[in-house]
């Protein structure tokens, strides 16, 4: 009887690991692709980083960034977004364990932070533009475009996904695959976050620093 | 209980069960912890930029460190990347999309200041043009 109860915990001490027990549940594979395809789209990210730090000395003769951004405005896109990836956070946990109401809440909540944050970037471009400081202007606005309205893009394309989910959910319900689909949303919208992290330091902060 | 232990998917909470002690608040405060340290992160930033109490040229790197511990935050808490064996695949994917994004953001500012020194051509070497 011991030796049995023996044999059973050295089991459960060696279970066989992930590449001995076959493929994956589908739940997690997609959920891994999604995180590679997360990294690459990092990685592109990076590119428009690397090129911003090159040229953002090269404003020929133009506005420079201390002249042009706006601490208050980027201050406050920083709180919309970061709220908004809380919000979705807890969507997720709503869609975990099945409630209907409290997802539909925290999505429309999610969404709204979404589009304050991307009505105020719009805002921002619209002022700048106004101002002569266009993309055709300097090497430097160039790459400050690319890189904040790629990202403002990123987030209008997650806007409109999660609108999608909503509607599967309400058509739907709550089956397997819409489950998948908010939770590579929930990667999709907290890696901007992690995204914007690094924009605001680069480009808003480090760019007014005399 | 399964018998095999897969690995975890990215952004996935521990998938312990309730009995076990896993509930949706307890999940929920992992979000508040982390949603409160990135607060107090993207605070200090915004402080460190405009104050003058702080030594000028220390700020960027101060800067830097903040904004890549506010991106470890973001990492742990809200995507619950973890050093657990079920999250290797994942920490190894990410660790080399790390080594890709130093590697090309690095690199570009090496290279991009040593074409500026180069291409620049100093005073005296004009002049050692103008001798002809």
């Amino acid at each position: 009887m011991n030796v049995a109860v023996a044999i059973q915990d050295i089991h459960r001490d060696a279970l066989p690991s992930a590449s001995e027990a076959g493929p994956a549940p589908k739940r997690i594979v997609v959920a891994y692709g999604f995180w590679i395809f997360l990294l690459s789209d990092i990685v592109m990210f990076s590119a428009l980083f690397a090129a911003y730090a090159v040229l953002v000395r090269a404003t020929a003769g133009g506005p420079t960034g201390a002249q042009l951004f706006n601490q208050a405005s980027a201050a406050i896109e920083t709180a919309c977004l970061l709220a908004s990836s809380f919000t979705c956070g807890l969507m997720s946990l709503a869609v975990g364990s099945r409630r209907r109401a409290a997802t539909y809440f925290l999505a429309v909540v999610t969404f709204v932070l979404g589009a304050a944050f991307l009505a105020l970037e719009i805002r921002e471009f619209a002022d700048m533009i106004a101002r002569g400081a266009t993309p055709q202007r300097s090497a430097f606005l160039s790459a400050f475009f690319a890189l904040v309205g790629c990202h403002g893009l990123h987030v209008a394309a997650g806007l409109v996904w999660l609108a999608v989910m909503m509607a599967q959910v309400a058509i739907k319900g709550f089956r397997a695959s819409v489950e998948r689909r908010l939770f590579c949303f929930a990667l999709f919208w907290h890696a901007l976050d992690i995204i914007w992290v690094a924009l605001f330091t680069v480009v808003y902060l480090m760019g007014v620093l005399p | 209980m399964t018998a095999i232990r897969y690995d975890r998917a990215p952004g996935e909470q521990s998938t312990l069960t309730e009995e076990q002690g896993e509930t949706t608040s307890g999940r929920a405060l992992v979000y508040t912890i982390g949603l409160a340290l990135a607060v107090i992160l993207t605070a200090t930033s915004f402080w460190v930029a405009n104050t003058s109490l702080l030594w000028g040229p220390g700020v960027p790197l101060g800067l830097a460190v903040l904004a890549i511990a506010q991106m470890g935050v973001h990492l742990v808490f809200f995507l619950h990347i973890t050093t657990g064996p079920d999250n290797t695949n994942n920490v190894l994917a990410l660790a080399f999309g790390v080594l890709i994004v130093f590697l090309v953001v690095a690199g570009s500012l090496w290279i991009m200041a040593n074409l500026n020194d180069n291409m620049m051509p100093p005073a005296e070497l004009m002049n050692l043009h103008m001798q002809h």
